[in-house]
C-alpha cells in the first residue's frame, strides 16, 4: 500500500506534468511553482489536514491552470510565438476563423496579382517589357509597393479589426505617398527618383507595421512581434520565390519540349503576379503556421552573428597591418550602409528571440563585439566619406548614403552602450529590447525625408 | 469582504514590491505575507503573483536569483532594485493621492449622514 507521502508525491508529479504541457510556461517556472505548491502543502498539512485533502486545498489556491497560464502568456508573449494558444483565447485576441481567413487571403493575395497587371489597361506596357523592371524610368519600380503593401496593410486591418479612423489614417497614408512619387516633375531615371523609389518601401512598411499592431503600435512587445513578423516573412518570401523559379523553370521546358512557347506566359503573368500574390500568402503562413517550423531569423542569427564578427575582425586587423584605409567611392559606402544593416538586422533577431530572463552568457559577449567592430569599421568609412563630400560637395546619393550611416550608427553606438551595461551586470536587457522597439520609427521617418524632401530639395535631379 | 478584480490587478504589483522594499523574499512568503498584513481580506490566486514577478523583473524593478531554501529544494528569491525603489516611491505617491481623494469625499458624505441620522459616524473614518 501506498503510503500518504508517496501518494502525494505521485499526484504532485501530475500536476506538474499537466503544467509542463503549456507552451508559455517554462520549466524553471514549473519549478518556481512547484516549490510554492510545496510550501502550501507543508503549511496545509501543519494545520491539521491530510496530505491528499492539503494537495487539492493547495493545487486549488494555485488558480485555475488555464487562466494562469493565460497570465504567462501574457507576459511572455514571446514563448508563444511558437504556438497558437493565443488563438484559443478568443476573449482576449479576437481572432477570425480560419475558414473564413483563407478566404479573405486568397482573395486578397488575387487582388494584389491583378494590380500589378492593371496598369496594362491604361496602356502602360506590360511588366518586364522594355527598358526593363528596374530602370527607373518605368512606371512600375516606383510604385511597385503598392500594388502588394495595401492589401497586405488591409489584411492586418481587416484580421486585427482596426477601427474605423486607424483605417483612414492608413489608406490617407498610401495616397498620399502615391499622389508625392507619381506627381513630383522627376527627371526621368535621375538620381531623386531612384532614392525617392528605393525608400518609398521602406516607408510604407511602417504603414504595414501600425495595421500589424492593430493600433496599438505604441505597445513595445507589438512592435518587436512585428519585427519577428518582418523577419519570417523575409524567410517565407525567399523559400516560395524558390519554389516559384522551379515551377516557372519547369513549365517553360516541359511545354517547349512538345513544341509550344510559354515563356512570355511566364514572364508576364506568373512572375508578377507570383511575386505580389506571394507576399500576402507569405504574411499569412507566417501568421497561422508559426507552430509548424521553428522560427528561421533566429536560427540564421545566431549561425551568422560569429561568422560576421569574424570577417570583421580580420577586416579591422588587416587594415591595421597594412595600415591602408579605405578607397572610398559611392559603391563602397553604400556597401558600408548594407553592413551596419546586416549588424543591426543580427542584433534584432538575436534580441526578440532571446529569452529576457536569462543572464548575460558568452553570445552577448559576441554580440557586443561584433557591435563594436562594426561601429569601429564604420567610423573609418565615416571620416573617409566627410573627406570626400567636402571635397566634391553634397550629391542626393551621397547625403542619403550619409543620413543612412548615421541612422545606423546611433542606433548601433548606443546599443553597444546598453549591452555593456546589461554584460556588466549595471542593466536590464529589457532597456536594449525597448531602445530597438522605439527606434523602429526613426527608419521610416527617414526614408520618407528621402522620398519627400529630396527630390524638391535637390530640383528633382 | 472579496475585493473586485480589478482593484488586486492594480495594487498586485506596488503590494510587492512594498513587501520586497522591506526585504528580499520569495513568491509564497510574498503571498502569506499579502494575506497577513491585509487579514485575510486580499486573496491573490497563487498562481497569478509570478507572472507580476516576472513583469517587475523583466521592467528592472526586481531581480531574482535561485537559492537553496531550507529545505533544500532550489527557490527563487527576489530583490528590489534601486530602479524598483524608484518606481515604488511615484507608485506610493500615486495611492496617497487616491487615497486621500476618497477619504475627503466619504468624510463629507459621512458627517452629512451622520447630520442627518444623527449618529456619530466619524468614528469609523477615524479607526481606518
Amino acid at each position: 500500500m501506498l503510503t500518504h507521502d508517496d501518494a502525494l508525491e505521485a499526484q504532485i508529479t501530475q500536476w506538474r506534468s499537466w503544467l509542463r504541457r503549456r507552451p508559455a510556461i517554462r520549466d524553471a517556472d514549473v519549478e518556481e511553482l512547484e516549490g510554492h505548491l510545496r510550501d502550501l502543502v507543508a503549511d496545509l498539512r501543519t494545520a491539521g489536514l491530510a496530505a491528499d485533502e492539503a494537495f487539492l486545498v493547495a493545487v486549488k489556491r494555485l488558480g485555475d491552470l488555464d487562466a494562469v497560464s493565460r497570465e504567462f502568456a501574457r507576459e511572455h508573449s514571446e514563448r508563444l510565438w511558437k504556438q497558437l494558444v493565443m488563438a484559443k483565447d478568443s476573449r482576449r485576441e479576437p481572432s477570425r476563423s480560419l475558414a473564413r481567413e483563407g478566404t479573405v487571403v486568397m482573395g486578397l493575395a488575387a487582388a494584389a496579382a491583378a494590380a500589378i497587371k492593371l496598369p496594362e489597361l491604361f496602356g502602360y506596357p506590360h511588366i518586364g517589357s522594355g527598358d526593363g523592371f528596374f530602370d527607373s524610368g518605368t512606371f512600375y519600380f516606383p510604385n511597385v509597393g503598392f500594388f502588394v503593401l495595401p492589401f497586405l496593410a488591409g489584411y492586418f486591418a481587416w484580421k486585427r479589426r482596426l477601427d474605423r479612423s486607424g483605417c483612414l489614417r492608413l489608406a490617407l497614408a498610401f495616397a498620399a505617398a502615391a499622389l508625392a512619387i507619381n506627381a513630383f516633375p522627376f527627371t526621368a531615371g535621375g538620381h531623386t527618383q531612384t532614392l525617392a523609389a528605393l525608400h518609398l518601401p521602406i516607408a510604407l512598411w511602417l504603414a504595414v507595421g501600425i495595421a500589424y499592431s492593430g493600433g496599438r503600435w505604441f505597445d513595445g512587445s507589438r512592435r518587436m512581434d512585428f519585427v519577428r513578423f518582418s523577419g519570417e516573412l523575409f524567410i517565407y518570401y525567399v523559400l516560395m520565390a524558390l519554389g516559384g523559379g522551379v515551377l516557372t523553370g519547369f513549365t517553360v521546358v516541359s511545354f517547349a519540349a512538345i513544341g509550344v512557347d510559354m515563356e512570355w506566359f511566364a514572364q508576364q503573368w506568373m512572375l508578377p503576379c507570383g511575386a505580389m500574390g506571394a507576399v500576402i500568402v507569405g504574411a499569412w503562413l507566417v501568421e497561422a503556421k508559426q507552430s509548424v517550423v521553428e522560427n528561421m531569423a533566429p536560427v540564421l542569427t545566431r549561425l551568422f552573428t560569429p561568422l560576421f564578427a569574424a570577417a570583421l575582425l580580420a577586416l579591422l586587423i588587416t587594415m591595421a597591418w597594412t595600415g591602408s584605409g579605405i578607397d572610398m567611392d559611392r559603391e563602397v559606402l553604400i556597401g558600408f550602409d548594407l553592413l551596419l544593416a546586416v549588424v543591426l538586422g543580427l542584433l534584432l533577431y538575436a534580441i526578440s528571440a532571446r529569452d529576457v530572463q536569462a543572464g548575460p552568457g558568452a553570445f552577448d559577449a559576441l554580440q557586443l563585439l561584433l557591435v563594436v567592430c562594426a561601429l569601429v569599421v564604420d567610423a573609418v568609412a565615416l571620416s573617409a566619406i566627410a573627406g570626400r563630400i567636402s571635397e566634391f560637395g553634397l550629391s542626393p546619393n551621397r547625403l542619403a548614403a550619409l543620413g543612412e550611416n548615421l541612422v545606423l550608427l546611433v542606433n548601433l553606438a548606443w546599443s553597444a552602450r546598453l549591452y555593456a551595461r546589461f554584460l556588466t551586470g549595471r542593466g536590464p536587457f529589457a532597456a536594449l529590447e525597448r531602445w530597438q522597439t522605439a527606434y523602429l520609427p526613426v527608419y521610416a521617418v527617414w526614408a520618407a525625408v528621402v522620398v519627400v524632401a529630396f527630390p524638391p530639395l535637390f530640383g528633382f535631379m | 469582504m472579496d475585493i473586485s478584480k480589478d482593484l488586486v490587478a492594480a495594487s498586485a504589483a506596488p503590494l510587492v514590491l512594498a513587501i520586497l522594499a522591506d526585504g528580499d523574499s520569495y513568491g509564497y512568503a510574498i503571498i502569506k505575507r499579502v494575506g497577513e498584513l491585509s487579514g485575510g481580506h486580499l486573496q491573490w490566486t497563487d498562481g497569478m503573483l509570478y507572472p507580476v514577478l516576472h513583469r517587475l523583473e523583466r521592467l528592472g524593478h526586481v531581480e531574482a536569483r535561485w537559492a537553496k531554501s531550507e529545505s533544500g529544494r532550489r527557490r527563487r528569491y527576489y530583490r528590489i532594485t534601486r530602479a524598483g525603489q524608484a518606481h515604488l516611491k511615484t507608485q506610493r505617491q500615486q495611492w496617497q493621492v487616491v487615497d486621500a481623494t476618497l477619504r475627503e469625499i466619504w468624510m463629507e458624505s459621512s458627517l452629512v449622514a451622520s447630520e442627518w441620522r444623527l449618529l456619530p459616524q466619524w468614528r469609523v473614518e477615524a479607526t481606518c
